[in-house]
Parts: structure tokens; sequence; C-alpha cells
């Protein structure tokens, strides 16, 4: 909901989109900016719902070294060591979508020249600590705020998201947690049934 | 598709907005025999279009449409461009409700005398009581199926709810699943309670009350309902005896339309509601409609909330079921021994992963943060409702210079917290802190107050004229076939959650509108 920061509707994004049904060769074909790329890790939450362990992300306007930045920065911003890259790359392809203004795109490209320069060179080539210092200096600028934002709105939201953090995502066409779990809370005595009467 | 009553028409009441006091009143007023044309801003969804998804579902039903902020409370800071989270669709906000059904206590209808003279208040007592809605509380209860009236069983508590009571247990508190307006049981032609978890998002079960499979059908049933929806009103318009006589509205097209009218019945929520009054002003009203006193706009009142969140030791998974189905009200009594007047009830709530990082500490950012989200699945939540002090200057007025989608000034909504509120704030905080350490919390997290989803109190009842805009029924002091059907009427907002007294309110105020009709009296 940082509606000064970003667009609220970054739903659009579908969650299945940066994960590759296949091999990144059409890279050639489109007309691509930049592409992001990795594995999903062996122990990702995700792997089993995934097609495949490799994922790869076209970026329409920004390039491979502005891409792997602003995923880094939000790994900075939001750091989950066990969350897959996948994860964090889906908010890079909301930065990208939003890139196609180009006001906001001089805006995320100075931003990044401006972490390499606060990181000595290479924010991508910087330790945790430096490009935390980093993100503090940058802290209360429009980039930053587009990127804080856009990491809380797209992160979070998305089946890799879900399986990591152990949220169910849609209800609704599981017939809801009435016989999925709503109580199965073990660790504390049950509430008594005139606090809590049985389901129907 | 063609209206079903005549712009021309003057015999029709106008109800602006489809909530739980306009949804309410058009029906209340349909059964009666009276023709209404309700206008909505919204388009009209249905349980099957609901998503589980919060974002989307946020895009889908919440009054996004341009309003600003100003004042000392953090919602200024944190959602500048989001003062309130309430909804544009059929229904209004009894979409998004969590279901939360209490009655406001006896004292609370007399806060000033009550309370005596808090400084910096504009506390009253409302000119109605207890007593006197007493017989409207019981058939609204019984209208919405709230559990633990009417024979009807409560709801069993999910594991957010099982933390809750054992904690509040372990402190002195006793908790159930409260009263809510969520079918334990199938009633009144809709299913029971699925556990969706999904309560914000429009319940797709249809087990939550709601005026948009409700009363809306119901009223249509009749034959006497017009409802015409993505008609936003722009102007409430009078004529040279001061009487209202119709409506300006920009309809699904953008169109500007003029409907006559026999009466209008305000319902838009305590933003839009003033909003629309002091847009109406003309040269009789410099002001805006019914605002002789002044007051319209003014004593804006959002419940002080705030949440608490729960590291625990062992997983929560709060998410599942239904948000909100869990109170204690031992705080809800008058006892200034704590340091506040008013009072405040503690009620579970949960929010999903996609909302949490955004809610949990707004603007928060890095590796602490971080590592509490990674915590998600050990969370239990709870939330904090209680009474905010009215005051003169948290209000409600029209921005100088800013403009929405129509051209039309947007509200500014000001609101400054009151020590009394703080205090009250603090020691709710620290209680539900204490609450879930009881059970074993390795880390509590203080959250503070979401966009308001209470909006109450920015055209008030009063006894006396010159106090606030409408009367006991909602009925304008200025203008006798002007009312006012939502939780602006509201004197002062008590603890509870508002839903149940708007509709008792709405209940009410129909039979009172059809009787100065039949008595030619509006």
């Amino acid at each position: 909901m940082q509606m000064s920061e970003t667009k609220l509707h970054d739903t659009e994004i579908s969650p299945e989109a940066p994960i590759a049904r296949g091999t990144v060769t059409r890279r050639g074909f489109l007309k691509a900016s930049g592409l992001l790329m990795g594995v999903l890790g062996t122990s990702s939450a995700f792997l089993s719902l995934a097609p495949s362990r490799a994922w790869a992300l076209e970026l329409a306007v920004l390039s491979d070294s502005q891409g792997k930045a602003l995923m880094a920065f939000s790994q900075t911003l939001y750091p989950h060591a066990t969350l897959d890259d996948a994860a964090y790359a889906l908010v890079v392809k909301a930065l990208d979508n939003s890139a196609a203004d180009k006001a906001t795109l001089k805006m995320l490209d100075e931003g990044v020249r401006t972490l390499d320069l606060l990181t000595g060179g290479s924010f991508l080539g910087a330790n945790a600590q430096t490009r935390l210092a980093a993100a503090r200096a940058m802290e209360g600028t429009p980039f930053f705020g587009a990127c804080r934002g856009t990491t809380v709105n797209n992160l979070y939201n998305n089946p890799i998201a879900f399986a990591h953090f152990g949220y169910q995502g849609s209800a609704w066409e599981h017939g809801g947690y009435k016989h999925r779990g709503f109580d199965d809370l073990i660790w504390l005595p049950n509430p008594p049934e005139s606090a809590s009467p049985a389901k129907d | 598709m063609a209206n079903k009553f005549d712009y021309s028409d003057a015999a029709v009441v106008v109800v602006i907005g489809s909530g739980a006091g306009g949804g309410t009143l058009a029906n209340e007023l349909c059964q009666r025999g009276v023709k209404v044309v309700l206008l909505e801003a919204g388009k009209r969804e249905s349980s099957a279009t609901f998503v589980n998804d919060e974002w989307a579902s946020f895009g889908q039903l919440a009054w996004l449409d341009k309003r600003t902020t100003s004042g000392s409370w953090r919602v200024a800071k944190d959602f500048g461009g989001l003062p309130a989270w309430i909804c544009k669709t059929v229904g209004g906000s009894t979409v998004h409700w969590a279901g939360a059904s209490l009655r406001i206590q006896p004292h609370e209808f007399k806060a000033r005398t009550t309370y005596g003279d808090v400084p910096g208040t504009s506390l009253q007592d409302w000119p109605l009581d207890y007593e006197e809605l007493a017989p409207y509380y019981a058939r609204a209860e019984d209208k919405m199926g709230v559990t633990r009236t009417n024979d009807i069983p409560g709801l069993p508590g999910n594991n957010n709810f099982k933390v809750f009571y054992n904690g509040a247990k372990k402190v002195g508190y006793s908790a159930s699943t409260g009263h809510m307006a969520i079918n334990s049981r199938p009633r009144a032609d809709r299913a029971s309670c699925l556990q969706l978890g999904f309560c914000f998002q429009g319940c797709k079960s249809g087990a939550k009350w709601s005026t948009l499979y409700t009363e809306v059908p119901a009223a249509e049933r009749t034959g006497n309902l017009d409802l015409r929806t993505q008609a936003h009103a722009a102007q409430i318009e009078h004529d040279a005896s001061g009487k209202v006589t119709g409506v300006v509205y920009f309809d699904a097209d953008g169109k500007r339309q003029r409907q006559r009218a026999r009466a209008v019945c305000v319902a838009g929520n305590s933003i839009e509601t003033p909003r629309l009054l002091l847009m109406s002003a003309s040269s009789r009203f410099k002001d805006g409609l019914a605002n002789s006193s002044g007051q319209v706009g003014r004593n804006y009142q959002r419940h002080l909330t705030g949440s608490v969140y729960a590291e625990m030791p062992e997983p929560v998974h709060m998410y599942r079921g239904t948000t909100m189905a869990g109170i204690i009200s031992e705080e809800a009594r008058f006892d200034t021994s704590r340091g506040f007047a008013g009072g405040y009830e503690l009620e579970t709530l949960s929010l999903g992963l996609p909302f949490m990082p955004a809610f949990l500490d707004p603007g928060a950012w890095g590796p602490e943060y971080a590592s509490a989200l990674d915590n998600y699945r050990f969370m239990a939540g709870l939330w904090i409702v209680g009474e905010d002090m009215p005051q003169a200057t948290n209000r409600v007025s029209l921005h100088a210079s800013e403009r929405d989608q129509w051209g039309l000034p947007v509200p500014n909504v000001h609101y400054d917290d009151h020590p009394n509120d703080i205090a009250m704030r603090t020691h709710a905080f620290s209680r539900g802190r204490a609450l879930y350490e009881a059970v074993g919390a390795k880390r509590v997290h203080y959250t503070p107050p979401y966009p308001s989803t209470h909006n109450l109190g920015t055209c008030r009842m009063s006894a006396n004229a010159r106090d606030g805009v409408v009367n006991k029924h909602g009925q304008a002091h200025d203008i006798k076939n002007l009312f006012i059907s939502d939780g602006s009427q509201f004197t002062t907002g008590a603890a509870e959650n508002p839903t149940l007294t708007i509709v008792s309110l709405a209940i009410r105020q129909a039979e009172f509108i059809a009787e100065q009709m039949t008595q030619r009296n509006i």
C-alpha cells in the first residue's frame, strides 16, 4: 500500500512468469534487453511445485547489470537467506515493468550508479555490510522508495514466497480450512466448548 | 440498463451508498412500499467474483479515489493517500468487514456525562439511549444472524483464537469467539463458515453477512428498488424553501445525471458523507448543506486501533480460518484508574503473507524486520478497537486545490491523537504483550493503526441543533427531508465495532422516514 512509491496493482505479474518452461535460448529471438537467470535451491520449498529447477527472467527495459544490481538491492532491503533468488527476480520484473516509463528508468539507472559509487565502484561486488550502509545512505530517496515499495508488494505475493514462509494462499478452491487445519494447533490446550463451540 | 424509475420521479427516496447503513435502509424502505433509487459509486461484485488474493482484492474492492491527509497521526505518514480502508462496491464496507457485532454499552451513549469534561474533546451524550435502541439491536442481530444471539451457536475458534484464549486466561481475561455476523450454521439461505481466512476480501461462501447478498437482493425482490451502480454522487440540490429536491451524480459513462427525490439519505461512510454535504454548498447554504452548526466534517473518529503480533514458539498459521472470531471485552469497561476514559476491545486478527510486510511496521526494512517476517507461520495477532476522543479539529474538509476524476474537490482527513487515545493505546499494547508472553511469545510487535476502517462522527447526532448535524433519527436539524444514514451520525465512537449499531439505526430510521412520509411531513 505504498501509494506514493509504486503502483498498487503490480499483481498482474504472474507468479509463474519467471520460471522458465524450457531453455533460455529464445533470448536471441526476443527484444529482451536484459536477462536474469538462476537455479532453484535443492532445499527450496517451492521445488516440488516448479516445472523445472532452472528459471530465467527476460527484462524488457533494464540491462543485465541493472537487473542484477536491483535484485541485490532488494535482497539487501529484505534479506531472507534461504528464499530463492527467483522470488527476488519477481521484484526486478516489477521494476522492469515500471521502467517502461522513461522518468522511472532514469531514476533506476541513476540509483544503481549511486549504489555503485557508494560501494567503491560495484554494489554487486560489495559485501553485505557495505551494501547495507549504502542502502541506509539512500533512504528517503525516490529510488529507495520505489525499490522498497516494489519489494514489499511483490516479494511476498507469489507461490515461491508462500511455500517458503508457510502461507497457503487462496483457500476457496480447497474448501477453506474447515477440514484442513484451521484448528490443528496442539501445543496449547483446547478452549472449552463455551468459548469455542464445535464446528457444524 | 434502463432505470426503473424516471430521473424526474420526485416520489422516490434517493439513498446514497449501499453499505451497512444505506443498503439496510434501502431494503427497509422498500419493504414498506417506498420507492428507492440507490446510488452506489462502485461496481457489483459477488461471492463468485471475489478473490482469495489480498492485493488483487484490494484493487477490486477498496475506495482508491484520491484523498489527502494531514495531522500528526501515523496513518498520514504511512498511508498519506489512503486515510481509510473502505470499499467502493455494492455492499460497501460490509463486503470487507470482519463480522464483529457488538452492542454499544449503555454508559457509552452518555459519554460526556460518564467521562466528564475531558480537556480538548468535544464529547457529548447521544440524544438517544441504550433502552431506546435495544429493540432495534435485537432486530439487527436477527437480520444479520449474529452468533450467540437468537440461539445461534458461536463459531469454532481457529489456531489464532487458541493462542488468544490461552493467553487471555493466563492474564485473567475471559475470551470467546464472540458475537459475529458469520453463520456457524446454515441460516437465512446462506451457508456456514468454511474457515476460508479471507473475510476482508469478500466472503466467497456468503457465510458472513453483507448487504450485497442480503439486503440489496431482498429490496430488489420488492420491485421498489432501482440500484444504480458506478453512480458517483456530486451534489444534493435544494429548492427556495430549503428542502432538498434531488441528487446530481456521474453515471457509469461519466455523464452527469439529476435524480429528483422526495427525500435524500446519505450513507457514503464518514469521509464521503460530509464531503458531499460540503460540496453541495449553495448561495443559501454557503458552508454546505445541513451545516448551520459548523459541525459537518468535524469530530472525525476512527477508533484508536493498533495491533499486536507475536512470534510464538510453535507454528500458529493464524491466517487459517475466520479473520476475527475472538473477543476479549474486559477492558471495554469504564475505569479511569487505568489513566484514560473510555475502553477498548481486543479481537483476534490476522493478515496474510502478502499484506504482512506492508503493515507490520509500515516503511520498515532491513535484516531485523526481515527476520520477523521469516517467522510468519509462528505469528499470532490481535487488534485493538478502542474509543478515541472526538475533537472538533479532527475533521474531513474539502481540499483547496486537489481534484478527483470528476473535477470535484478531494476530501482531506485531518487527525491528531488525543492524549487519552495515546494513553489507551499504550495500555492496550502492553496488555497484548502480556497476553502473548504468558503463552511463550518470543518477540512481540506493536503495529500502528492501519488506514481507518471505522470512520465515525462527521455528521453527528445531537439533542441541540447548534451542537451537531442530525437529530436522534438521523434527520438533518436544518433540512427535514435530508437524512444521514451511516456511521457519520455517531455522537461518540464507543469501544465496539460500529456495524451492528449502524444497521440498528438504519432499521429505526426507515420506520421514522416511512412514518414521516405517511404523515406528509416530508
